[in-house]
């Protein structure tokens, strides 16, 4: 556990892993599709990789970068816009006192992330539900993991 | 449609607004919301109604907003993530604005566990900000988020909570402008017994540029006793009561310290009122509608003008039941 909170709050390491990830699965976007043996080797590797570092919850919709890379699917409240008012004065969650508020430690990591921080401030439209135990990265890769619901607008 | 909210006509009007929390009752009988109504009604610009807050299960805030604007009171409807998913929720907003609800408090809400039935699913389908810009686009694009278009859109004037007074301290300002990008046009807060903080998180509300954006109520409330405020801040999940607050309380004999619980909200209203950019209070007391109404008359924010046609339905061709 250590290591994975050791290599959590290296934020600045993760973002150029994501980003050198982005770029090196771009040419093979064509082959990227929901649905057959690639997306299921896909979804182990997330859950093996994601899964210990992140606490990964399978949302399907990756937005670790914009979250200080700490899954705010972790929050209790499934939080994808910032804390609720609920942290206790020591830093921990209103829900489960035993674990630190997610978005304290998002905020605290996305200060150190130069390329991806100032995503914290975006507004994330709610979760598409049907993604849930899909690969984020295929989702990613087809656009599918950002699509907005139809209504959203501007 | 008829009119527009009377809150933001007396926030824009540049005017200190009081807003008040009315509890909604455990019963089907609409006589106990209209017996707390009265109570209010004359003291403040708006009512409070709550959506299940702490997670316990009470009239529904849309039941007692209908109720309310039957007898021509002013509601804010408190919407609350943790129990509707988004379905329900837009088709609540419609419904409501229907019944004549213009003000609309877009909450995330306390977790279920902080409950009378945490054994309840928490649903969280949205979180605070995405219901507000949902409600948002109820109002200003007219369709839902599945994109149907609706045939007539809701007039709401949109407000959401901030809390300046639980960690992160550095972030509670800039998180209050997202949700102001999100739709929010009022902010009502946590309740306020830290004046230093509240000070020092309006200031950055300024920098941000924010004021004249968005309408700041702050929340205030009295404390029964040393007892009730070291239960409030260790229970009541967001509640930051300061050390000296509760000392000053056990430091009067126990029959007394009622009457100083209320000095010092006073006290507080009235230092609330001189920090920049603050625009109103919204005082709360659980299940204590009376108090509230002797503290807004103590702290001088009387006279308010009256609300709108202040007639019970009861007996009337308008009869709730």
């Amino acid at each position: 556990m250590r290591i994975m909170s050791w290599i959590q709050n290296h934020p600045r390491v993760l973002e150029v892993v994501y980003s050198r990830a982005q770029a090196a699965l771009r040419p093979f976007r064509r082959w990227l599709r929901r649905g057959g043996t690639i997306e299921r080797v896909f979804i182990v590797g997330e859950i093996a990789t994601k899964g210990p570092i992140f606490d990964c919850r399978m949302c399907g919709q990756c937005i670790l970068h914009s979250t200080g890379m700490t899954c705010p699917m972790t929050c209790p409240k499934t939080m994808r816009n910032g804390p609720c008012g609920g942290v206790r004065l020591d830093g921990t969650c209103e829900v489960r006192p035993e674990m630190p508020c997610v978005w304290l430690q998002a905020w605290e990591r996305s200060k150190r992330m130069p390329a991806f921080g100032d995503e914290i401030l975006l507004l994330q439209p709610p979760v598409d539900r049907r993604l849930e135990g899909t690969s984020a990265w295929i989702n990613e890769a087809t656009g599918e993991g950002a699509r907005m619901p139809p209504g959203w607008g501007a | 449609m008829s009119e527009a909210s009377r809150l933001e006509r007396v926030l824009r009007s540049g005017r200190f607004a009081v807003t008040a929390e009315l509890n909604p009752p455990d019963s089907a009988d609409p006589a106990a919301v209209y017996d707390r109504a009265l109570v209010l009604a004359t003291v403040c610009d708006a009512i409070n109604a709550t959506d299940a807050s702490g997670a316990n299960v009470h009239m529904s805030s849309v039941g007692v907003c209908a109720l309310l604007t039957r007898a021509g009171y002013e509601p804010v409807l408190q919407v609350s993530c943790r129990d509707r998913n988004r379905i329900a929720i837009q088709g609540d907003l419609l419904g409501a604005a229907a019944m004549g609800v213009r003000n609309v408090l877009c909450l995330t809400g306390d977790g279920v566990q902080a409950g009378d039935q945490p054994e309840a699913k928490p649903v969280f389908d949205l979180d605070s900000t995405s219901l507000l810009r949902t409600a948002r686009m109820l109002r200003d694009q007219g369709n839902f988020l599945s994109g149907r278009k609706l045939d007539a859109r809701p007039q709401f004037f949109l407000g959401a909570a901030a809390n300046p007074f639980a960690p992160p301290y550095d972030v509670r300002a800039v998180q209050m402008a997202k949700k102001v990008s999100a739709g929010a046009q009022f902010i009502q807060t946590q309740y306020c017994f830290d004046l230093p903080r509240l000070r020092a998180f309006m200031a950055q509300v300024e920098d941000l540029g924010l004021h004249g954006k968005v309408c700041v109520l702050v929340g205030v409330g009295p404390l029964r006793s040393a007892r009730s405020a070291e239960w409030m801040r260790t229970h009541v999940p967001g509640v930051h009561i300061p050390d000296e607050v509760v000392r000053r309380l056990a430091g009067v004999p126990a029959g007394r310290q009622g009457r100083e619980g209320r000095d010092l909200c006073v006290e507080i209203i009235r230092q609330v009122r001189d920090v920049p950019g603050v625009c109103g209070v919204h005082v709360m007391a659980y299940r204590q509608e009376e108090l509230v109404a002797e503290i807004i008359e103590a702290a001088g924010l009387l006279p308010r003008s009256a609300q709108a046609g202040l007639h019970h339905p009861q007996g009337t061709e308008e009869t709730a039941i």
